[in-house]
This record gives C-alpha cells, sequence and structure tokens, in this order.
C-alpha cells in the first residue's frame, strides 16, 4: 500500500479543466458575431451562375436580397413552376420591390451604400430581371451584385 | 466537527463545457458563414421625368453591339464585323475595342485627356458597349456576358496597371486607381442609343 501511495504522489497533477467553458463560450460568441443567421426560408429554386470576376459582399448590413426562380418542390403544387420573385418571407410581384427597398432602407444608417443582391436562377427569363431592375433605377438603389458562385 | 460536515458541495461543472460544445455546434449548424459573392454593377440613373427625350447621339464606330437572343445565342456588332460570336470571343474583342491600339478609323476615336500621375493620353472614353437583351434570354446568358465584360476591363486596367505603376491594379493607391479607371471607364450601356454617322 505504501508504494502505491508513493506512485500517486510522484504521478502528474490532473489539468484545471474550470476555464474551458469560459473557453467554449468565447469561442461561441466569436461565431454568433462573425456568422449571420439565415433570416429568410427560401420558397424559391434556384442555382445561381458562376463568375471569376467576383467582389465579396462586405458589409452584410447593407445588403438586401431579392431571390428569383421557380417555387421550391413542396410549394410548386400550389404555386406551379412559373418564376417567381421572393422578398422577405413571401412572393411578390416586381413592382413590389419599391416598397421592399423603401422599407429595407428604414433600418440602415448609411442608406447610400445599399447594395442590392439578386440571387436569380440560371434559367431565369431576363424579362424578370430586367423589370426588378427598372423598379430598383426609379426607386434610387444603383448598387447592384448579381450573386454567383466562383468558377475557375 | 459538525460545521464542516454541513457545507454544501462544489457544484460539478464538469459538463458545461459539453453544454457549450453543445450551443457552439448548433450555432455552427444553424449560421451561414458563407460569404456571399456577386459581381458588383452600378445601374445608371432613373430617367429624367422633365427631360422626355434623352436619347445619346453616339457615333456608330463608338459603338459594340452584344445582343443576346431568346436562345442566349451572342451577336456582336461594330464597324469592323457582325455576326454570332462564341461567349469565349467577346472578352478579346472587348478589349481590342476598347484599346484601340492601332488608332483604327473602325474602332472608337481616340481623344487626349488630361490625367492626373498619367499626363496626358490617347484615351477612348467615348466607347459604348450596348448590351441589349431580349425578354426571354436565359439569365445565365446574360450573366456570362456581363462577366466577360468586367473581366475584359479588369484585364486592361490591370495591364496598364502593371505597365505604369508596377503593381496590379488591386495593390494600386486609391488616387492611382482612379487615373487608371479614368483611362479605362467602364461605359457598358442596357439602353439603346441611336446611331448616327456612317452608312447605316
Amino acid at each position: 500500500m505504501a508504494g502505491f501511495k508513493k506512485k500517486e504522489k510522484r504521478g502528474m497533477p490532473e489539468m484545471n479543466t474550470s476555464s474551458l467553458p469560459d473557453l467554449i463560450f468565447t469561442i461561441l460568441f466569436f461565431f454568433m458575431m462573425v456568422t449571420t443567421m439565415r433570416e429568410v426560408t427560401l420558397k424559391v429554386k434556384f442555382t445561381i451562375p458562376a463568375g471569376t470576376e467576383l467582389e465579396k459582399l462586405e458589409k452584410k448590413s447593407v445588403v438586401s436580397f431579392i431571390y428569383v426562380g421557380p417555387p421550391t418542390d413542396q410549394l410548386r403544387a400550389q404555386m406551379g413552376s412559373g418564376t417567381r420573385i421572393q422578398l422577405n418571407d413571401r412572393y411578390a410581384e416586381a413592382r413590389e420591390v419599391m416598397d421592399f427597398i423603401a422599407a429595407e432602407r428604414q433600418g440602415m444608417t448609411n442608406q447610400a451604400e445599399q447594395i442590392i443582391s439578386i440571387k436569380a436562377d440560371q434559367h431565369t427569363q431576363m424579362g424578370y430581371i430586367t423589370d426588378i431592375k427598372e423598379v430598383l433605377r426609379k426607386s434610387w438603389a444603383l448598387r447592384i451584385n448579381y450573386s454567383a458562385t466562383r468558377r475557375n | 466537527m459538525a460545521k464542516t460536515k454541513k457545507k454544501m458541495p462544489g457544484l460539478n461543472t464538469t459538463s458545461t463545457a459539453d453544454i457549450s460544445f453543445m450551443l457552439l455546434i448548433f450555432f455552427l449548424v444553424t449560421t451561414s458563414m458563407d460569404t456571399d459573392m456577386g459581381l458588383a454593377r452600378r445601374l445608371p440613373k432613373p430617367p429624367d421625368p422633365d427631360q422626355e427625350d434623352a436619347t445619346m447621339d453616339i457615333k456608330k464606330r463608338n459603338i459594340l453591339y452584344v445582343r443576346l437572343n431568346f436562345n442566349g445565342q451572342l451577336w456582336l456588332e461594330d464597324e469592323t464585323n457582325r455576326g454570332y460570336a462564341e461567349i469565349s470571343e467577346l472578352r478579346p474583342r472587348v478589349k481590342e475595342f476598347v484599346k484601340n491600339e492601332q488608332n483604327l478609323s473602325v474602332l472608337p476615336e481616340k481623344h487626349v485627356k488630361n490625367i492626373d500621375l498619367l499626363g496626358q493620353c490617347f484615351v477612348t472614353d467615348k466607347h459604348v458597349i450596348s448590351v441589349q437583351t431580349d425578354r426571354a434570354t436565359p439569365y445565365n446568358a446574360y450573366f456570362q456576358v456581363q462577366n466577360e465584360l468586367v473581366a475584359a476591363y479588369n484585364e486592361l486596367r490591370n495591364e496598364l496597371a502593371k505597365e505604369k505603376f508596377g503593381r496590379e491594379f488591386q495593390y494600386l493607391k486609391d488616387e492611382e486607381k482612379l487615373a487608371i479607371k479614368q483611362y479605362y471607364p467602364q461605359n457598358i450601356s442596357e439602353a439603346e442609343p441611336k446611331k448616327y454617322g456612317g452608312d447605316q
């Protein structure tokens, strides 16, 4: 017994893990800061085109998204398969974009920097995009961004 | 002795780490860090309602028409030639058009322009690339065209930046960038400009 006791004393002392939770919490907070919650539930399906000359959307707070594409598989039965425009959580017409822009601007501190990101399906007909662009011009939301993935 | 026995045992906090780990994983799953990327463009200002007839008069040699039909087929037209083209032909064509290295009479006219840092330059700042689409043109075809146009300008600007400042465009100082942008301004029009001069 005496021998065992001696051995225990010589062994490494256990590491103090009481600060481990704090460490993890720090990582947690970091992730909460740098990531954004997925805000909207997508009601349209889209595969964005691929390009080479892309720029990153740095400031998330000034970006508003417009989604264009056919309804998702679950909604196709009721909504059909024609191209739809989604603003926030619902389907909308191109002319409603103007109100959407105004509403988005309300919460922005630097409204001049507003960027509209258009996430449109590759097979969308240009008519829809042109309509949206026309309304965007009228509402003075001139900085736009055609959302895309990088290709080599 | 009795007092020490009554003392509450400390709360076991070994699992706090696991709990926070679970929170962390939850946030990792529900949030997205994917940086959104895209092709940044700037729309022209809305037309002035007081000014009804705001048509631009542009000499024919200054215009390069980029047309996309309902099938997404590309049609290029300027003074040199016209016809259907592949998307891969667009970039060299645009570069040649904007640059007009030999000062040809069928490519955009050159002007002397005084640019800070660069001095007197011969630039084709009056050129216009007119993109026209059909309502049924697939968005992807239009996007690829826009991508190639931006790529052509970026390549031109990069070449000039390397020649004048010895660095790529993205590493230049703001005033140097401005000078390069004045040398190669992006004139992409999506409205139909009126043409005059030359035979139609």
